[in-house]
């Protein structure tokens, strides 16, 4: 029994590496969400975080974590005493919490920035915008990953 | 060899706010896959990408492995005069990129 589940498991990796089948790997190291949270506190310190401003857009359902468009934009205007400083992204489960951040002034006229990332698991990710009266603002997103990134073995 | 695509408005009228849409052609390997003898592939990412607008910087990000492969990345900014955007990729491995673009603001 247990020889066979390993080959069943060794059989759903190596066709997850072909992209054949779907399916989520078992991967050896994780960011864990204290980690998040201590990447988070990194950014933003002791202040609040409150929810709010930030809209994340990210499909909720991602085929190929190799590769997943993402755009965050805040709603706050961009004028010389109320901006927008920097605007991060973190997620829960990748190998490591921090996925970008973004460093903006009062001339971007838009709060809005776009990238592509990479996501290892199904796992929450949290966009966090920093204003220019140093408040924090933010938006968490599940996403659902059928064919995770990062940790696969090079052929 | 690496090579940059950008993508900025030719042409723009004062005050317009447009968009800069950037890629870079880069492996951005994480640093935590393995081959298949066991040996980890070590880490080569771009690590910090700035776009400065006639010599002024408007945009800065610092870039993590959960990048993806070429990055992309767009932003937006405010049409101020005619001049000049430049860009610069730094990452491992000595890895130090530039390019540039014109706009015309009317």
């Amino acid at each position: 029994m247990q020889q066979s589940r390993r080959q069943l498991l060794h059989l759903a990796g190596s066709a997850a590496v072909l992209g054949a089948v779907p399916t989520v790997l078992v991967h050896p190291v994780y960011a864990t969400p204290a980690m998040l949270a201590t990447a988070i506190r990194n950014v933003a310190g002791e202040a609040e975080i409150r929810t709010g401003k930030v809209k994340f857009d990210i499909p909720p359902l991602v085929e190929n974590g190799n590769t997943v468009p993402m755009t965050v934009s805040v709603a706050n205007p961009m004028k010389a005493d109320d901006y927008v400083k920097s605007i991060h992204v973190f997620n829960e489960k990748n190998p490591q919490p921090n996925i970008g951040n973004f460093y903006l002034g009062p001339h971007a006229g838009r709060a809005q920035i776009s990238t592509r990332i990479r996501l290892a698991d199904s796992q929450k990710v949290v966009a966090i915008a920093r204003l220019s009266d140093d408040t924090f603002w933010s938006a968490t997103v599940d996403v659902v990953v059928t064919l995770a990134a990062c940790t696969e073995e090079v052929l | 060899m690496p090579s940059a695509l950008i993508n900025v408005p030719a042409k723009a009228r004062r005050g317009d706010i447009i968009e800069i849409k950037t890629l870079m052609s880069h492996i951005m390997e994480t640093g935590y896959r393995h081959t298949a003898s066991g040996e980890v592939v070590p880490r080569d990412i771009i690590t910090s990408f700035t776009c400065r607008y006639n010599g002024r910087e408007i945009f800065r990000a610092d870039l993590y492995p959960a990048i993806a492969a070429n990055p992309f990345i767009t932003f937006f900014t405010t049409a101020t005069e005619s001049g000049k955007f430049e860009f610069e990729w730094i990452g491992d491995k000595g890895f130090s990129e530039t390019a540039s673009a014109s706009i015309t603001v009317e």
